[in-house]
């Protein structure tokens, strides 16, 4: 507290003649915080909205009912639900890191690193093991592989504070290299992708439906992460640990050991992801399959409080903005990048408005007068 | 000669919401003079001397420099007035050098000059006799330098008037003497030195004179030369305050933990414990009195496991001698391997030997209380983690003085606060909450806290209402041994009052209670015993019920007795 | 020792922009600032030298040096503009460094690639990308001498402008941070905000300052690739994980502009090796991963050696927030 109060009162003291000022939020009430988002979401659509105007010549209106066409058209709502669970489920896969205040930005890394670990698999066994004995294997791989790349970082910051950040981020890298490594290997002909032909067709339509497997396995988890997050002792450590290690020492808790089982956790789940989407979607590999979604993971799960049930609709604006601006960009001929844009405003638009919900403003009415008094 | 007067306040005083830190002070400094303000704890000494530096401004009272008024509102205004301030925590960048530290943030319109900046600081320290290299790092020095690097700062910035806040309290004695030494030089050059301190021998070695501040008043200014420190304690404490505490007496008191001889030295080489040894006793409390810092922290959190020791033992003592097995829970197995130990005798004293009786027998024995421990339940909780502890069986509580960032999560609520302690029981692996939502109810409605509900984070409660919400947890669990640091600090009479009441019926009921506190008044009117400590030693054990303040005042500023052995041998 | 001049030669021109993004990125990391939006301001400054240079050399007459300033001028606006962004998220509004910075990497990304697309469609080329052939002639235009000299013209001299400027950046950032009253103040805000601000340190100041000379650094790296590295084309994506290398680098050079100009170098000697060894292709990947992996190499042993000197600023990541009262 004594800290808090010189850190405070020390510096120049010009202060008083500003005009904004500046506090922390003690408390807010849900609706209050659920305007303030709302707002910063209106606005970036009518930025958003403007801009593709701009671009396109048609009237916003129409541009949203092409975006939402894109999305939940017909024939685009099942690709649509199954990109939301991809995003939904990495984004799930690096909450339990968050909640722990462990920066993991690798999940890019893990996910592929779980990807490649499936397609070896499907690569060496497609043709030779039957699925009861294949499936299985490869989620395995694909598990163990993920949870391999998201602790070695762990332990070096359990052990040696080594930058979590920094470190992850460059496991992102080694792991896209992994993958060519195999793709050079598996293909004598050096294409970029690695496809069906290759690797067999992996996992079945469940009842002649695309995608519903993997649907079906992300619906379950996002349940269950709620759960351990939330209701579990290991979620409850994570929680304690997160907040204040001194209080994790105090009642005792194994911090080391905390943050290498839910770096473990995490990279595990990102290990799932990658092998949803090579075994369960794509049936192909490439340096792209996870394709940037580990890092707008990060954003959905910071934008949805690190909340699964949050996350959900974080997950779905994203894929919404990016679905519909691609739909925009073909009709009107523009670059497929268009959504890249979009998706950028939007996150601008939020990430700054968790400010107006963290802090209260008070415009300051006694202007100069002070100042004017003391120099005289 | 008359004395040029370099600083006068007249009629200060601050309030910081309902507390008034300082009241009407009236005080003035001199040039080429060592004051020094003397004062308990939270006495407002540095408030005040924070309202000459610019950190606060006055609410009322004014500010003369050199006999004119000034207006001080910011470090920057207070260095225009060549007033520097060195504060208890220092402001250094730890990987800048000491001449990168001292320059920082100047703007003299120079060109900048390192070499230069370094000449300059080392031209400083030779005309008052400093030891430091502008070169050195500040990760690679000890607290010491890290204090003359401050010290520096401020001269170097061309300051006439110093003002140090308890510099001696991070110092050896050694290190002590330097100070005084390089103080009294800048005194020989006509510098004013304001020093804040409640070390009482420090005050007569080093001041001209003593200006007693208590509870935010200027209880008066005495030229040290005429003053003794049996006057200066008597200033310094006021008039003893009876309290309304209902205070028991001891009942069958058992010697529960023993503290011995712990010994530890922290990073910058400060022996921060220094062969501490006591007993704590249940259906008593023991207070522990000492200057802020003096190794209180550590002690506790020693004893909880927390902080690791160089030596020492502490045991935790289970009495068990004499008394019946089937006082404690045991299993059948665990009485039968118990016993082939040789740890059970029977009720006229000849040896237990279960060999070749039947299960039923001995149960029966076991039963109806024939079979007696032959000794105490003796166990060492030194290096064992809290976990371990708790798993050893030892129920020890811990009120640490760091309410939000230790014992409690703030962002958290009044339920999974609660269940910090115990959520681990069980085998399930999810948490049960409905326990620790009773546990909160029964602590809201029992120790009147106010709170919207039970699901509100407790960083959004008040100060009291905190830690009723700590101390409700930490008792709820029945523990033999109650540890609590400042448990009242900053709280109001009501909610202490509350604090006072459930230590004492903690007491009653049987548990060893260590309160660390630093009001003497209420030392004396809640302990049976106090323990004092100054610089990481024990420096004596009195009995409450007769002690006085003055007393237990001149224990805690005590200078420590190796020091005082030195210093004979010397002479 | 033609061959072994070719490579070194290669190498510097793949190193520089990781230069230019390193240097870029270590003034902004000395105040504290972790931006993961680099990445992206290296597209937004190579796009806005693309579009700026597109529009002069259509616009009918072209004359090499103002080919040269336009481009660097819109290269350096349009980077400025992505890093205050960054800025006033982080710092002003006090968002979340990584989040920020990786949604301003998605953003400026795309940004590229959309207007890149865009122009490459306007010109109806056949081709998935934009050639500005005389702007791109204009920067890599080399000393006239070069070509005398042999293989010590090629390895010293056979540069565009651009290469060498890379080099002047990171030694005047080195100095700037060590030899100045200026740079002494970043590095305290990077490392202790609370102390900077008692010394009477504007700390958003400062951080703005960095984190928008370290974008606009940073940004000439994108406009060196393309325009000079390619010669005036443009393709999409076609700075690939460029700026993420430039973040290793920083790793690498322990934060310190004058180690990252080797420490560039030898990323971009990497990157090209293949090229002039005979390895099977699988091998190529491997040798890729190669900064990545001695990146964190570096990490792991700076963090177990514990020098403090080597240690990431303190406060690396942290928004600073004085309580007031």
């Amino acid at each position: 507290m004594n800290k808090e109060q010189q850190f405070a009162a020390t510096p120049e003291k010009k202060q008083h003649v500003q005009w904004i000022h500046i506090t922390k939020r003690d408390n807010i009430s849900f609706q209050k915080g659920l305007l303030i988002r709302a707002i910063a979401i209106l606005a970036a659509l009518v930025v958003c909205a403007i801009i593709t105007v701009v671009f396109t010549g048609s009237n916003p209106i129409s541009v949203y009912g092409t975006m939402f066409k894109g999305a939940f058209g017909k024939g685009r709502f099942l690709v649509t639900i199954h990109n939301l669970s991809i995003l939904l489920c990495i984004s799930l896969a690096v909450t339990p890191a968050f909640r722990m205040r462990f920066w993991n930005i690798g999940a890019e890394g893990q996910a592929l690193i779980g990807g490649l670990a499936t397609a070896i698999v499907m690569f060496n066994l497609h043709s030779k093991a039957p699925l009861w004995v294949l499936i299985p294997l490869m989620l395995i791989s694909a598990l163990v592989a993920g949870a391999i790349w998201g602790v070695i970082p762990a332990i070096f910051k359990a052990f040696w504070k080594t930058n979590e950040t920094l470190f992850t981020l460059m496991m992102n890298y080694v792991a896209i290299q992994l993958v060519e490594y195999f793709l050079k290997i598996a293909d004598k002909n050096g294409s970029n992708s690695v496809g069906p032909y290759l690797l067999g067709d992996g996992i079945p339509n469940l009842f002649g439906v695309q995608y519903l497997f993997n649907i079906l396995v992300v619906v379950v988890l996002t349940g269950l992460l709620y759960v351990y997050l939330k209701y579990s002792k290991h979620g409850y450590e994570i929680s304690v640990v997160g907040e204040s290690e001194n209080t994790a020492r105090y009642v005792g808790i194994n911090v080391k050991k905390v943050i290498i089982r839910t770096m473990i956790l995490s990279g595990l789940l990102c290990g799932l992801t990658g092998f949803l989407i090579v075994g369960g979607a794509s049936h192909a590999i490439s340096s792209n399959s996870v394709g940037g979604q580990g890092f707008t993971a990060i954003m959905v799960s910071w934008l949805g409080k690190f909340n699964p049930l949050y996350m959900i609709l974080t997950a779905l604006l994203i894929v919404f903005m990016g679905r519909g601006a691609d739909e925009i960009s073909t009709i009107f001929g523009l670059t497929k990048s268009f959504s890249d844009i979009i998706t950028g405003i939007i996150l601008f638009f939020i990430i700054g408005c968790e400010f107006f919900i963290r802090y209260q403003i008070h415009f300051n009415h006694r202007k100069k007068m002070t100042e004017e008094k003391e120099e005289a | 000669m008359k004395k040029q007067v370099a600083i006068e306040l007249k009629g200060i005083s601050k309030r910081f919401g309902s507390v008034l830190a300082n009241q009407n002070v009236d005080l003035t400094v001199y040039r080429g003079e060592i004051l020094a303000i003397l004062g308990e704890n939270g006495s407002g000494k540095t408030t005040l001397m924070n309202m000459i530096s610019g950190i606060y401004h006055p609410d009322e009272g004014e500010i003369y420099i050199n006999g004119k008024l000034a207006t001080i509102e910011s470090p920057r205004d207070a260095f225009s007035y060549k007033i520097g301030m060195i504060h208890q925590h220092f402001k250094l960048v730890d990987i800048f050098t000491a001449a990168e530290n001292i320059i920082l943030g100047m703007k003299d319109g120079q060109k900048y000059d390192l070499a230069k900046a370094e000449e300059a600081v080392q031209e400083i320290t030779s005309k008052y006799g400093f030891e430091m290299n502008p070169q050195k790092k500040i990760y690679d020095m000890a607290v010491s330098e890290k204090q003359t690097v401050e010290i520096l700062k401020v001269l170097y910035r061309g300051a006439d008037i110093l003002i140090l806040d308890e510099p001696t309290a991070v110092l050896t004695p050694q290190e002590i003497e330097k100070l005084f030494a390089v103080l009294r030089a800048m005194r020989e050059d006509g510098k004013s030195i304001i020093i804040i301190t409640h070390k009482l021998n420090e005050v007569m070695e080093i001041s001209d004179r003593v200006a007693v501040l208590r509870k935010g008043e200027h209880i008066g200014t005495v030229q040290t030369s005429k003053t003794t420190e049996q006057k200066l304690t008597e200033m310094m404490v006021g008039k003893k305050i009876t309290l309304n505490i209902d205070r028991t007496q001891v009942k069958n008191p058992v010697d529960r933990l023993f503290i011995k001889n712990l010994n530890y030295t922290n990073q910058e080489n400060v022996k921060v414990l220094n062969d501490i040894s006591f007993t704590a006793r249940s259906g008593e409390i023991l207070g522990i009195a000492g200057v802020a810092g003096s190794g209180q922290k550590e002690l506790l959190e020693a004893i909880a496991g927390l902080q690791p020791l160089d030596s020492g033992e502490i045991i935790f003592n289970r009495p068990k001698k004499n008394l019946p097995v089937s006082f404690y829970h045991k299993t059948y197995r665990q009485v039968v391997e118990l016993a082939a130990e040789g740890k059970f005798h029977y009720e006229d004293g000849t040896p237990v030997d279960f060999t070749g009786m039947k299960k039923k027998e001995i149960c029966k024995l076991v039963n109806e209380g024939k079979i007696l421990f032959n000794e105490d339940d003796v166990m060492n909780l030194r290096d064992k983690t809290p976990l371990q502890i708790r798993e050893l069986g030892v129920r020890l509580s811990f009120v640490p003085e760091d309410r939000l960032g230790m014992g409690l999560v703030g962002n958290m609520d009044l339920i999974d606060n609660m269940m910090l302690r115990s959520y681990r029981k069980g085998n399930s692996i999810l948490v049960d909450r409905k326990k620790p939502e009773n546990l909160a109810e029964k602590i809201v409605s029992g120790l009147e806290v106010v709170t919207p509900d039970l699901h509100t984070p407790v960083r959004r409660l008040s100060g009291g209402n905190v830690q009723k919400v700590l101390v409700g947890r930490e008792i709820s669990s029945a523990p033999k041994v109650l540890m609590a640091a400042y448990p009242v600090r900053g709280l109001d009479i009501n909610s202490s009052y509350l604090i006072y009441n459930l230590l004492n019926k903690q007491k009653e009921e049987g548990t060893a209670v260590i309160f660390v506190g630093e009001d003497l008044d209420v030392l004396l009117g809640l302990c049976d015993r106090i323990l004092v400590i100054c610089g990481g030693k024990v420096s004596g054990i009195v009995d409450a019920r007769t002690a006085t303040k003055e007393e237990i005042g001149l224990l805690m500023t005590k200078k420590d007795a190796g020091t005082k052995q030195e210093g004979d041998a010397n002479e | 020792m033609q061959l072994i001049a070719a490579f070194i030669n290669r190498a510097i021109m793949q190193g520089t922009p990781l230069l230019f993004g390193a240097t870029g990125e270590i003034v902004t990391e000395k105040s504290g600032n972790l931006n993961l939006g680099i990445p992206g301001i290296m597209y937004i400054g190579a796009i806005s030298g693309v579009i700026g240079a597109f529009f002069y050399e259509n616009s009918g007459y072209f004359i090499p040096a103002v080919g040269i300033m336009i481009a660097l001028l819109s290269c350096l606006i349009g980077s400025l503009l992505a890093s205050l962004i960054y800025c006033f998220l982080t710092i002003t509004l006090r968002a979340n460094q990584n989040v920020t910075g990786l949604a301003l990497t998605t953003f400026g990304v795309g940004f590229g690639n959309f207007f890149g697309g865009s122009l490459i469609k306007v010109t109806k080329s056949e081709v998935p990308y934009l050639s500005l052939s005389d702007t791109g002639n204009a920067f890599s235009a080399t000393l006239p001498f070069a070509k005398s000299l042999g293989w010590f013209g090629k390895m010293f001299f056979s540069y565009g402008f651009l290469v060498y400027v890379a080099i002047v950046f990171a030694v005047l950032a080195s100095l700037f941070l060590n030899k100045t009253r200026m740079g002494l103040h970043l590095r305290a805000v990077g490392e202790n905000p609370a102390t900077a601000d008692a010394a009477g340190i504007n700390v958003s100041r400062y951080k703005y300052f960095a984190t928008c000379a370290g974008g606009m650094i940073a940004g000439l790296g994108g406009l060196y690739f393309i325009m000079d590295y390619m010669g005036g084309i443009w393709a999409n994506d076609g700075f690939g994980d460029r700026g993420w290398l430039a973040i290793a680098i920083v790793i690498f050079a322990i934060w310190r502009p004058a180690l990252a100009i080797p420490a560039s170098y030898l990323f971009g000697a990497l990157y090209i090796l293949f090229n002039y060894l005979p390895l099977p292709m699988p091998m190529i990947p491997i040798l890729q991963m190669l900064p990545y992996v001695i990146t964190i190499v570096a990490l792991v042993i700076t963090s177990i050696r514990k020098k403090r000197e080597n240690q990431p600023p303190a406060s690396l990541g942290l928004s600073y927030f004085r309580e007031e009262r």
